[in-house]
C-alpha cells in the first residue's frame, strides 16, 4: 500500500486549487532550477535509475527512450511531444492529472525537454477533453507569466509549450499517427524504422511520452531515483495511477504502488466487487486492448507489467475494468471489437479487414447464431491480425478476442447450443443461395 | 555492399536496398500489392511479409532496409526467410483479408487475365473462403472520361494516391474515411487534371481503376501485342499496341528507363480510338471544287502531272506525323526532280543545319535526373511532353534542381522562378540576374528551349540568345560529359526531318514561304506529308497533294489525296527529341486501300519517270543509313558526345528580337494532331476539362 507521503499527484481528485500558487505549495516548481543546473546526463541517469517505465501502455523504459535522442543538436531541432490523446476505453488518469495537477505536467515538460535538448514541446490532447484543455492552457499561461517557461525564463532554458487538440480519433494516440496528425495530415501510423528519435515530428528527432510518464519526472528528480525505485518490485517500480471502473462499489482513480495485488486494489480502494468478490466474472486489467482474465487469476495476480504478462494479459494503461457475473462477456467483447473496427485507420490490410470480420462474427456469437467451428476460425483470424500490422492497433484488436476465447470458450459454446435448441436445428444458419 | 542471407542464398547488396529488393536479388519471389519501384513506400498491404531471424514478428520486406537488420551473434549476415510456414501463413492470412471484401466478379471484371490479385490469390491464397458475412460495397466514384471505377474492388493499396501526388503532381486523389470504410476518391469527384492521370489504371493491381474507353472490349489473351513507339509528342514513349483484327484497341506503356520509364501520357494511351475514325481509306481527287473518290491510278497520274512542273515551282512540306522513311523517300524524289523547295518545319521553327547538337535535347531525358538548375525558355513541358515533365518534377521534388521559366506562367506541377514571358526577359537574364548565378554555379545546368521560342519570325535570334546564355553559364561541359543545351521538340517527325536535312536547298523556299508563294501564284504544286498544323495555300492556289492518314485540315484543302498509313500501320523509324532512333512496328494493316507512305512515294516516282532506287523497306533503310549514318545507331541518345566541338554561341542568327511573348505551339493538349482530333475520348477530355474550368470560375 502506498503511504500518503509517497504520493506524487496530491490533487488527483481536484479538492484543492490547480493554480500555480497552490501547486507550488504542493511542491511543484520546487528546485526546478537545480535540476536544470545538474545537467541533462544527470536527469536521464536519474530517470533510468528510477526504473520508470512508460505509462502509456507499452511499458518501455522512459530513461532509455530519452537516451535514444541524438546527443548533439545538429541542423534539425529536437522536439518533445506529450501524448495526451487518452482514448483507451477505461482509461481516465491523464485527464485528472491535466485538470487538477497541470503544473506537474508543465514542469515535467520543461525538465524532459531540457534533458533532450528540445526548445519546444507539444501536448497533443484528446479533442473531447475540452475542460481539461482549458485548464491546461490557463496553467501554461500562468507558467509563462511567472517566467517559469518561455523565452528567457528563470530556469535558463528557452522553452515553448504548445497545446494541440485532436479531433477524436483513437488511432492518434499511436505515437507516429499522433505525429502525422500534429503535422496536419491524416492520422495514420508511420512505418518504423525510422523511429521518432531519428525522424519524428517534421522529420526531426522527437520523443513521444505519455502524460503520466512526464508528470512524474519532476517528483522523481526532487525525491531521488532511489525513492521511486524502492516502490513496487524490481523492474516494475514506482507509483501508478490505476483507473478502476465497472462493477465495483466505488469506481475511482487511485495512485498506488506498482505490483499491488489486484484483489487488494479493488477491495481497499473501490469498496470491492458489486455483490462481493465471489460475484466476480472477469477483469480487464489494463484498458480495453489487453486480454481479460477470469476471477481465479484475479485472486492472486499482481498489478504490474511482468506479472500480468505472465498470465497472458498486460498492464497497459492500468485501466481496470471489472465485470461481475451479470455481465454478458461475449457481448462485452463484441462491443470492444466494434470499437476497434470503428477506430481502425484503414491503412493496412489485416487490421482494416480483420477488425470488421472479428466484430461481425462476435456479434453473431453474442446472439449464439454461430457454429462451434467458428470459435476456432475467430481465433485464427485474430492470430492473422496480431503482429502483421504497421502499428499496435491490430494487436489491440486481437487480444481481447483471444482473451475471451482463452478463458470463456465455454460461454460461447453454451450460447450457441442454447440458440440452436431454441431455433431448432433446421433453422441453423446456412449459406444463402445467392452466395 | 552488405551481405545478407535470403533463405539459403547469400547475396551482396547495397545497404540501402530494401529487404524486398534483396530477396529479388537472391531470386526469391516476394508477392506485393502496394509496393511499386517508382513510388514511395507505403507498407500497407502487408503481402510482402517475410521472416527475419531474431525478429519477434514477420516484417514487411518493402519497408525495411538491409542496413536496419542486425547481424547474428557471431557477426553472421542477417537471415531473411521467405519460405517458412510462418511466412506462408502470414501471406495466406493477408490474402484472405484482401479477398473477404473483394467481389468475386472476375468474369465481368476488365482486369481479368492481367490482375495481380487474381494471380497472387492463385499462388498464395487459400483454396476457399471462410468468410460468412456480407461483403462491403463501395459507391462508384467519378474520375472523368478516362478512368472507370469499380471501387468495391479496391484493396486500398494507395498506389494511385501516391502516383497522383508524387509523379503527376496533382493532389486530387486521396483516401477518405477510415477502417473498412476507407475509400479512394478524387477531390469532389472531379476529373483528375493531369495529363498522366490514366497511368493509375496500370498501377491499380486490381480492377478498381480500369480504362473507360476500353471497358468490356476485349480480354488480354485475345489481343495481338505489338511493341512500338508513340508519336503523340517528341519523347518517343515506348508503348505496346494491343490490337484485335484490324482495330487498335489500346496502347500501354513499355518500360524504357531512358525515355518514359513506365509512364505514358493520356493522349498516347487514349488517342488510339482516333485511328478508327475520319480515316482516308481511298484516294480522292478534287473536281469542280469537290473531292471525289478515285482509283490509285487516277490519283497517282494526277499527282505526277502536278509535280512535273518546273522544279522551282513545286514544293515539299513534311508535317508532324511523317516517319523518317517517307521523308527520306520524298526528299530523294525532290532531289531527283531537282527542286530545292522542301521543308520539315511547317510551324516555321528556326532550327536545322549545322551540327546535330543544335536541335537535340543534348542532356538526354535521363540527364534531367542529374540536373541541378533548369531554365525553360518558351517551353511548357507539361503539355508538350508530360512524361519528361514528370522527370523535371522529380528532380525538383528531390530538392536536386531549381527551375526557372521564361514563357507562359503555366502550372507545371512544380514551383519555379518566373523570369518573364518574352525575349526581353532572356536579354535581361543574359545581362545578369539571380538565376544567371544559379545556372553559372550549377554543376549540371540545363537550358531547355521550346518550340514556343523558336517557331516565330525572330526564332533564329532567340536561338542565338539562348545559345549565348548556354555559353555564358558553361552549360556545355565536354570534360564532364555534359551538354546542357536542350531543344524540346513537340512533334515526333521533326528531329528525323532535321537529321535527314529536309530543309530548303540553295535558293529554296521554307514551308511558310512555299505557302505564300503558292498564294501568290509563284508555286504550282505542293506535296504535303502528314501536315495538318499549318495554314495551306488558299483554295485554287496551286495543286496540293496531301499524303496522310486522317481527313483533317490537310485533306480538307487537298486537291489530290493519297491515303497513307498511321503510325500503328507501318514499320517506321522515329527519332525522339534527344536524337534517339527507335523503330515503330506495324500492329495492323493500313485502312482500306491505303498504303504505306514510302510505297506511295515510290509508285509516284515511277509515274514521274524518276524511280527511287529502292524497292523495299530494307533497301530504303540501307540507303537512309548510308546517307545519314545517325540512323544506324538504334535506341541510342548521343548526349554529350562531340560536345567539345559544339559552340552554342554560333546557333541561330544575329538580329533584333520582338517583344511578343513566347507561346507554346500546343494550344490544347488533347487536340494536338489529327489522330487526337479524331478521337472521341480526347473530345470527351476536352469537354470535361472545359466544364471543370467553368465550374471553378463559378465557384470562386
Amino acid at each position: 500500500m502506498l503511504a500518503d507521503k509517497d504520493r506524487i499527484f496530491l490533487n488527483l481528485y481536484g479538492v484543492h486549487d490547480w493554480r500555480l500558487e497552490a501547486a507550488r505549495k504542493r511542491g511543484a516548481w520546487n528546485a526546478t532550477a537545480d535540476m536544470i543546473a545538474a545537467g541533462r546526463d544527470w536527469i536521464i541517469q536519474q530517470v533510468k535509475d528510477s526504473g520508470l517505465r512508460g505509462r502509456g501502455g507499452a511499458g518501455f523504459p522512459t530513461g532509455l527512450k530519452w537516451s535514444f535522442m541524438p546527443k548533439e543538436v545538429k541542423e534539425r531541432p529536437h522536439y518533445l511531444v506529450v501524448n495526451a490523446d487518452e482514448s483507451e476505453p477505461g482509461t481516465c488518469k491523464d485527464r485528472d492529472m491535466m485538470r487538477h495537477d497541470p503544473h506537474l505536467l508543465i514542469e515535467g515538460c520543461l525538465v524532459a525537454s531540457f534533458a533532450m535538448q528540445a526548445h519546444a514541446a507539444y501536448i497533443y490532447i484528446r479533442g473531447e477533453y475540452v475542460r481539461e484543455r482549458e485548464v491546461l492552457e490557463a496553467a501554461i499561461k500562468e507558467a509563462y507569466e511567472a517566467k517559469l517557461i518561455g523565452k528567457g525564463n528563470v530556469h535558463g532554458w528557452d522553452f515553448d509549450l504548445y497545446v494541440h487538440h485532436g479531433a477524436g480519433a483513437y488511432i492518434c494516440g499511436e505515437e507516429t499517427a499522433l505525429l502525422e496528425s500534429l503535422e496536419g495530415k491524416k492520422g495514420q501510423p508511420r512505418l518504423k524504422p525510422p523511429f521518432p528519435a531519428n525522424a519524428g515530428l517534421y522529420g526531426c528527432p522527437t520523443t513521444v511520452n505519455n502524460v503520466e510518464s512526464i508528470a512524474v519526472v519532476p517528483t522523481i528528480l526532487r525525491r531521488g531515483a532511489k525513492w521511486f525505485a524502492a516502490i513496487g518490485r524490481a523492474n516494475n517500480t514506482g507509483t501508478k495511477v490505476f483507473c478502476v471502473s465497472g462493477h465495483v462499489n466505488r469506481p475511482c482513480n487511485i495512485e498506488e504502488e506498482m505490483s499491488l495485488p489486484l484483489k487488494t486494489l479493488i477491495e481497499t480502494h473501490c469498496g470491492g466487487v458489486r455483490g462481493g468478490w465471489g460475484n466476480l466474472k472477469a477483469i480487464i486489467p489494463g484498458g480495453s486492448s489487453v486480454p481479460c482474465i477470469p476471477a481465479e487469476i484475479c485472486e492472486t495476480v499482481l498489478m504490474d507489467f511482468d506479472a500480468l504478462r505472465d498470465v497472458k494479459s498486460g498492464l497497459g494503461t492500468a485501466a481496470v475494468i471489472v465485470m461481475d457475473q451479470s455481465t454478458d462477456i461475449v457481448r462485452a467483447i463484441a462491443r470492444l471489437s466494434y470499437f476497434y473496427k470503428h477506430e481502425s485507420c484503414g491503412q493496412c490490410t489485416p487490421c482494416r479487414e480483420g477488425t470488421g470480420w472479428m466484430w461481425r462474427v462476435l456479434e453473431r456469437m453474442a446472439r449464439g447464431d454461430a457454429d462451434h467451428s467458428e470459435i476456432d476460425l475467430l481465433l485464427d483470424v485474430a492470430g492473422q491480425v496480431e503482429g502483421h500490422t504497421i502499428c499496435a492497433l491490430g494487436d489491440a484488436a486481437a487480444w481481447p478476442v483471444q482473451g475471451l476465447i482463452r478463458h470463456f470458450r465455454h460461454d460461447i459454446e453454451q450460447r450457441i447450443d442454447r440458440y440452436r435448441a431454441a431455433k431448432g436445428a433446421h433453422q441453423v444458419r446456412a449459406p444463402v443461395a445467392a452466395e | 555492399m552488405t551481405k545478407i542471407i535470403v533463405d539459403t542464398v547469400e547475396v551482396d547488396v547495397p545497404p540501402e536496398f530494401t529487404l524486398l529488393q534483396a530477396c529479388e536479388a537472391a531470386g526469391a519471389e516476394v508477392p506485393r500489392f502496394c509496393y511499386h519501384e517508382r513510388l514511395s513506400i507505403a507498407g500497407n498491404c502487408r503481402m510482402c511479409l517475410v521472416e527475419v531471424k531474431g525478429a519477434p514478428k514477420p516484417v514487411a520486406s518493402c519497408a525495411q532496409q538491409v542496413r536496419d537488420q542486425r547481424p547474428g551473434p557471431n557477426g553472421e549476415p542477417p537471415v531473411v526467410i521467405t519460405r517458412s510456414p510462418l511466412v506462408q501463413k502470414a501471406r495466406q492470412g493477408v490474402m484472405e483479408f484482401l479477398l473477404i471484401n473483394h467481389p468475386l466478379d472476375c468474369p465481368i471484371c476488365d482486369q481479368g487475365g492481367e490482375c495481380d490479385l487474381q494471380d497472387q490469390a492463385m499462388a498464395y491464397g487459400r483454396g476457399g473462403s471462410r468468410f460468412d458475412e456480407n461483403k462491403r460495397a463501395v459507391e462508384e466514384k467519378h474520375m472523368g472520361p478516362l478512368v472507370k471505377t469499380a471501387m468495391t474492388r479496391c484493396i486500398q493499396c494507395t498506389r494511385c494516391v501516391r502516383f497522383a501526388q508524387e509523379v503527376a503532381g496533382v493532389a486530387e486523389l486521396g483516401a477518405t474515411g477510415r477502417g473498412e470504410d476507407m475509400e479512394i476518391t478524387t477531390y469532389l469527384e472531379q476529373t483528375l487534371t493531369s495529363e498522366l492521370s490514366a497511368n493509375v489504371i496500370d498501377l491499380c493491381p486490381v480492377g478498381a481503376l480500369t480504362s473507360r474507353p476500353y471497358a468490356f472490349n476485349a480480354r488480354p489473351w485475345e489481343l495481338r501485342k505489338t511493341e512500338t513507339v508513340d508519336v503523340m509528342d517528341a519523347v518517343g514513349a515506348n508503348i505496346r499496341i494491343d490490337a484485335r483484327a484490324d482495330a487498335v484497341l489500346r496502347a500501354l506503356p513499355r518500360v524504357h528507363e531512358g525515355v518514359n520509364e513506365e509512364w505514358i501520357s493520356d493522349k498516347t494511351r487514349f488517342a488510339v480510338d482516333g485511328l478508327q475514325r475520319q480515316r482516308l481509306d481511298r484516294p480522292y481527287i478534287r473536281e469542280n471544287g469537290k473531292l471525289r473518290a478515285a482509283t490509285w491510278d487516277e490519283a497517282l497520274d494526277r499527282a505526277a502531272a502536278a509535280l512535273s512542273a518546273d522544279p522551282r515551282r513545286i514544293g515539299l512540306i513534311a508535317g508532324d506525323l511523317a516517319c523518317a522513311e517517307s521523308m527520306k523517300a520524298a526528299r530523294d524524289l525532290f532531289a531527283l526532280l531537282g527542286s530545292p523547295n522542301q521543308d520539315c518545319r511547317p510551324d516555321g521553327a528556326k532550327l536545322g543545319g549545322g551540327a546535330r547538337q543544335g536541335w537535340l535535347f543534348n542532356a538526354t531525358i535521363a540527364g534531367i535526373d542529374q540536373a541541378d538548375a533548369i531554365l525553360l525558355i518558351g517551353a511548357n513541358p507539361r503539355i508538350e511532353a508530360p512524361t519528361l515533365n514528370a522527370r523535371i518534377r522529380r528532380a525538383w521534388l528531390r530538392g536536386a534542381a531549381q527551375v526557372a521559366v521564361i514563357g507562359e506562367a503555366a502550372d507545371l506541377t512544380y514551383r519555379y522562378a518566373h523570369l518573364g514571358a518574352g525575349p526581353k526577359s532572356l536579354t535581361d537574364l543574359l545581362n545578369g540576374g539571380a538565376f544567371l548565378e544559379t545556372l553559372a554555379t550549377a554543376a549540371r545546368p540545363m537550358i531547355i528551349v521550346g518550340q514556343g521560342a523558336l517557331a516565330r519570325p525572330d526564332g533564329a535570334q532567340v536561338l542565338r540568345a539562348a545559345g549565348a546564355l548556354a555559353a555564358l553559364v558553361k552549360a556545355v561541359k565536354p570534360e564532364e560529359s555534359w551538354n546542357g543545351f536542350c531543344v524540346l521538340h513537340t512533334t515526333a517527325a521533326r528531329v528525323a526531318g532535321l537529321d535527314l536535312g529536309l530543309l530548303p536547298g540553295s535558293g529554296g523556299l521554307d514551308a511558310l514561304e512555299m505557302v505564300a508563294a503558292a498564294d501568290n501564284g509563284a508555286l504550282d504544286a505542293l506535296l504535303v506529308l502528314h501536315a495538318d498544323e499549318m495554314d495551306l495555300p488558299a483554295a485554287g492556289r496551286g495543286a496540293v497533294i496531301y499524303l496522310g492518314s486522317h481527313g483533317d485540315a490537310g485533306a480538307h484543302r487537298a486537291d489530290i489525296i493519297l491515303p497513307g498509313a498511321a503510325y500503328t500501320e507501318k514499320d517506321a523509324t522515329w527519332v525522339n527529341t534527344e536524337g534517339r532512333v527507335q523503330y515503330g512496328r506495324r500492329a495492323v494493316f493500313p485502312k482500306g486501300e491505303a498504303k504505306e507512305d514510302w510505297a506511295i512515294l515510290r509508285a509516284l516516282s515511277a509515274r514521274l519517270g524518276r524511280p527511287l532506287p529502292y524497292d523495299d523497306l530494307t533497301a530504303l533503310r540501307q540507303k537512309m543509313i548510308a546517307d545519314h549514318p545517325t540512323f544506324g545507331h538504334v535506341d541510342y541518345a548521343p548526349g554529350a558526345i562531340d560536345a567539345d566541338s559544339f559552340d552554342p554561341k554560333a546557333l541561330g542568327a544575329d538580329g533584333a528580337m520582338s517583344d511578343a511573348q513566347f507561346q507554346s505551339p500546343i494550344a490544347n493538349f488533347y487536340l494536338s494532331n489529327p489522330i487526337a482530333r479524331a478521337s472521341e475520348t480526347m473530345a470527351a477530355c476536352v469537354r470535361d476539362i472545359a466544364a471543370l474550368n467553368a465550374s471553378r470560375v463559378a465557384a470562386e
